[in-house]
């Protein structure tokens, strides 16, 4: 195997991501795409790790653990916003706009 | 002798594994259906965590199924429902005037990222320790040695999340 077969399948999940918080409205969904980039650096973390030892792999289980922790907030700060606006769609949060 | 050096029962795992992953997230994107999408990112954590274990990285994918397909998804399945968002298919889960742009920034990324990483990649191989290896081991040894500290500083940060999550979801 190859190291850069890990990488190219880990930069199409990266730019899938991207083009899913970039086209989507609906919150939770922008969130799933966030994952989706957070799954392509780990494959990159631990395909990178199999050459020097194993901090790639500590590192990854870093990564998961912050993951957890921001779906986790994340959710609940679209419930405040689904409580307070009956919506979370997020092109009408656009208070900040000049 | 050609089919020892280039490792072809893995290779065909991972086509068959990053084919399925690739469809999939597409749909986690495009799809019109939430509930769907949700399901469809399953694939794509589940693919990511066969992809640890082509990897020789056993404990990683274990503890992929276990937060991100037994935790992440449930969580998200959760928010769906508390949300209210629409059942069945809707139209107003993305934003069509943005699709061009969107299309074309995530294309140019890949194709930076794409061309920047066959330059320099092309050639590595990966070579892992044959007939397995003691990995559980020795990630725990590493954890518990050298990162003992951002370990502890990792489990501060998932308390503050927990507290945050549910000081703001709290009703009062």
């Amino acid at each position: 195997m190859f190291v850069i077969q890990f990488l190219m399948l880990s930069a199409i999940l990266f730019s899938i991501g991207v083009y899913g918080v970039l086209v989507r409205r609906n919150g939770v969904l922008v969130l799933m795409s966030i994952e989706l980039i957070l799954n392509a650096v780990n494959i990159n973390l631990v395909a990178f790790g199999t050459s020097s030892g194993l901090s790639g792999q500590v590192f990854a289980l870093f990564v998961i653990a912050v993951a957890a922790a921001e779906v986790g907030v994340g959710l609940a700060i679209l419930l405040m916003i689904y409580r307070n606006r009956r919506s979370i769609d997020i092109d009408q949060l656009d208070e900040l706009k000049g | 002798m050609i089919a020892a050096s280039y490792d072809v029962p893995s290779n065909i795992a991972f086509g068959i594994v990053a084919v399925g992953m690739i469809y999939a997230a597409v749909r986690v994107v495009t799809t019109k259906n939430i509930v769907h999408a949700a399901l469809y990112l399953v694939l794509v954590l589940a693919g990511v965590g066969i992809n640890f274990l082509l990897l020789q990285a056993e404990f990683l994918a274990i503890t992929q199924f276990l937060v991100y397909v037994g935790a992440i998804v449930v969580l998200f399945l959760f928010g769906i429902m508390l949300t209210r968002a629409p059942l069945g298919q809707s139209d107003d889960l993305d934003d069509p005037s943005q699709k061009p742009i969107a299309l074309l920034t995530s294309l140019s990324l890949l194709g930076v990222i794409g061309a920047s990483q066959i330059a320099t990649w092309k050639d590595t191989r990966i070579v892992l320790p044959a007939g397995g290896s003691l990995n559980t081991q020795s990630v725990s040894d590493e954890i518990f040695s050298n990162y003992l500290i951002p370990f502890e500083v990792v489990s501060v940060l998932l308390l503050a999340a927990l507290i945050g999550a549910i000081v703001l979801a709290r009703r009062d």
